[in-house]
């Protein structure tokens, strides 16, 4: 199981050149709207033509614009699994699932009960698509695309157009789906929460360029790049000076720090995540003495905009603190000092 | 009155019904296929294509008839061709009838279903496309139900222009009672001759049918539809 996608797309204003290889069975790609996410997608699926490139999913080639090669979307046997689900407004459940059926009529209707119980869709079966809940729609649009054993399934957003509970539900319910596929799947989405929960594998993509892949903790963990690590939901950054091979100043923190990874020569930035950082009582290595100058209460966060409190000039570094309650004061037990570890600061070009 | 009807010569109602449903027949197949081959092209040549299939409907009926009695005059190339090779004559005879209004109503059919299609969310098409449906099968099962109220009123507004038609049809057709005289025609025909009774039944009767259509159109794409407070 391995896709390798190596595609070039130029649009009057926009430019799409998308490298990367995956070689897990969760891949995600992701970036904010309008980066080129989608776009590359349905590159993949076939919808779109690439202008050069080269497109191989399970050894398979789909498109090479050198060999002259480009399957049909129907040839490639790749699902796509549309932001709006796409089903067919005018078919019941049962005549939409129908439709993504590869196999000889003799068995299509035993297949098609089967997925019907697989996606829980009992007693739906003669209803319309406009008379389904958003969740049921989404089990519809799954089994009509798994009923033609797809190689590989492609997700544009599927959860962006849900709400809170619904998205949690749906988001349990699909990981259970996957487990059952065998092939390979990619995930297009904005969510950092999403790319986290359902792939091995990530890449960034940003304005039409992919700017980092890898295994998902370790992009997470350490992104690289300053772009992709914003894309990734980090919130504090400062520049830096070097100091020593383990050693940083934080110009915008006014701040020494001591790194657990070694500092290159080309690293301009750091940046720490606001789940990170850590209450201490006294002064010391990485920590900072504390001046709350902001404010901000999520459901169940303190976010605190934290200064330092003996450099006047110095920019704040967010802090996210969970609750124990929801009527606790958010200035009682407010440390004395910040710690910020070592092992999470990111080295950032 | 009994007696007034039993006077009225009927054929041009006849002639009328059965010209409008051969030309809606005609013009609906040609203008899905049309509009359906057009959603494919580029801007550019969409727009310059657009113009040429939407002319019947903007040009006075008269110069579609001067065209298609260009084309189809015995003393042209088609017309003659089509004389001695399928023993096929348009001019003078209701086959001219069934082409004029079929070209009239040609461009109605052709817009109402091309705004149908624009309107159906492209991503279906796409899905049926990863789904393995052939692009045929995407076309009838997908998007024409999907277009089905777009395409339904198109068809019903291609059946009252052809019902109605003059211009053209006098023109390649002519006049000839009880083979090319449409309701339309003889209300001129009455007109001219000073026989306004009759006239004003054929008006009567025109009026009524287009009414039914307008009606009918309402009803259908009405349907399933909220009543709003609007402005």
């Amino acid at each position: 199981m391995a896709v390798s996608i190596n595609i070039e797309k130029n649009f009057r204003d926009f430019s799409l050149k998308v490298k990367f290889e995956g070689s897990s069975a969760a891949i995600g790609l992701l970036g904010a709207s309008g980066s080129g996410k989608s776009m590359t997608l349905r590159c993949i699926a076939g919808i779109e033509t690439p202008d050069k490139g080269k497109i191989v999913i399970n050894g398979k080639t789909v498109f090479d614009s050198e060999a002259g090669i480009d399957l049909k979307p129907q040839k490639r046997r790749i699902g796509y699994l549309f932001q709006n689900y796409a089903l067919f407004p005018t078919m019941t459940v049962e005549q939409n699932i129908r439709c993504g059926y590869r196999g000889g009529k003799a068995s299509i209707r035993e297949e098609v009960a089967d997925l019907i119980r697989r996606y829980h869709l009992e007693g739906l079966e003669k209803r319309y698509p406009s008379q389904l809940s958003g969740g049921q729609q989404q089990r519809v649009a799954l089994a009509r695309m798994m009923i033609g054993e797809p190689e590989a399934i492609l997700l544009d957003e599927p959860f962006s157009a849900l709400d809170g509970y619904l998205k949690d539900v749906l988001q349990r319910e699909m990981q259970d789906f996957l487990q059952d596929y065998k092939g390979d799947m990619i995930l297009v989405t904005h969510s950092r929460d999403e790319a986290y929960k359902f792939c091995k594998e990530l890449s960034i993509v940003d304005k039409g360029r992919i700017l980092v892949t890898g295994e998902t903790k370790s992009i997470f963990e350490q992104p690289g790049l300053m772009e992709a690590a914003r894309l990734t939901g980090c919130k504090n950054y400062s520049s830096i000076k070097k100091l020593g091979e383990y050693e940083i100043f934080a110009e915008d923190w006014k701040l020494k720090l001591h790194t657990a990874e070694k500092v290159g020569e080309d690293i301009t930035h750091v940046g720490i995540r606001g789940h990170w950082l850590r209450p201490a009582s006294e002064p010391g290595e990485n920590c900072m003495p504390v001046q709350v100058s902001e404010y901000m209460e999520t459901t169940f966060e303190h976010q605190y905009m934290i200064a330092n409190k003996e450099e006047k000039a110095s920019e704040g570094l967010w802090w996210m603190r969970p609750k124990n309650s929801f009527t606790e004061d958010p200035d009682q037990d407010l440390p004395e000092y910040l710690y910020l570890p070592p092992e999470h600061l990111m080295l950032l070009k | 009155m009994a007696e007034f009807l039993k006077e009225i010569n009927w054929s041009p109602l006849w002639i009328s019904l059965k010209t409008g449903l051969v030309a809606t027949v005609i013009a609906f197949f040609l203008g899905v296929f049309c509009a359906r081959k057009i959603m494919k092209l580029r801007p550019g040549a969409k727009a310059v294509l657009d113009g040429i299939l939407t002319l019947p409907l903007v040009l006075p009926p008269t110069v579609a008839g001067f065209f298609l009695l260009l084309i189809f005059s015995l003393k042209r190339p088609l017309g003659s061709f089509l004389l001695e090779n399928f023993d096929i004559k348009i001019v003078q005879t209701w086959k001219g009838c069934v082409v004029a209004a079929a070209v009239i109503a040609f461009p109605l059919m052709y817009r109402n279903a091309r705004a149908a299609f624009e309107q159906v969310d492209i991503n279906l098409i796409y899905a049926g496309q990863t789904l393995g449906m052939s692009d045929n099968k995407i076309f009838w099962r997908v998007v024409m139900p999907a277009a089905g109220p777009g395409i339904a009123s198109g068809t019903v507004l291609a059946f009252a222009r052809a019902i109605g038609e003059y211009g053209a049809t006098s023109m390649l057709a002519g006049n000839i009672l009880g083979k090319t005289r449409t309701v339309s025609v003889a209300i001129a025909t009455e007109t001219a001759a000073g026989n306004y009774g009759t006239a004003g039944f054929w008006v009567v009767v025109i009026v009524l049918i287009s009414f039914a259509i307008v009606a009918l159109i309402n009803i259908v794409s009405g349907r399933g539809m909220k009543t709003r407070r609007w402005i």
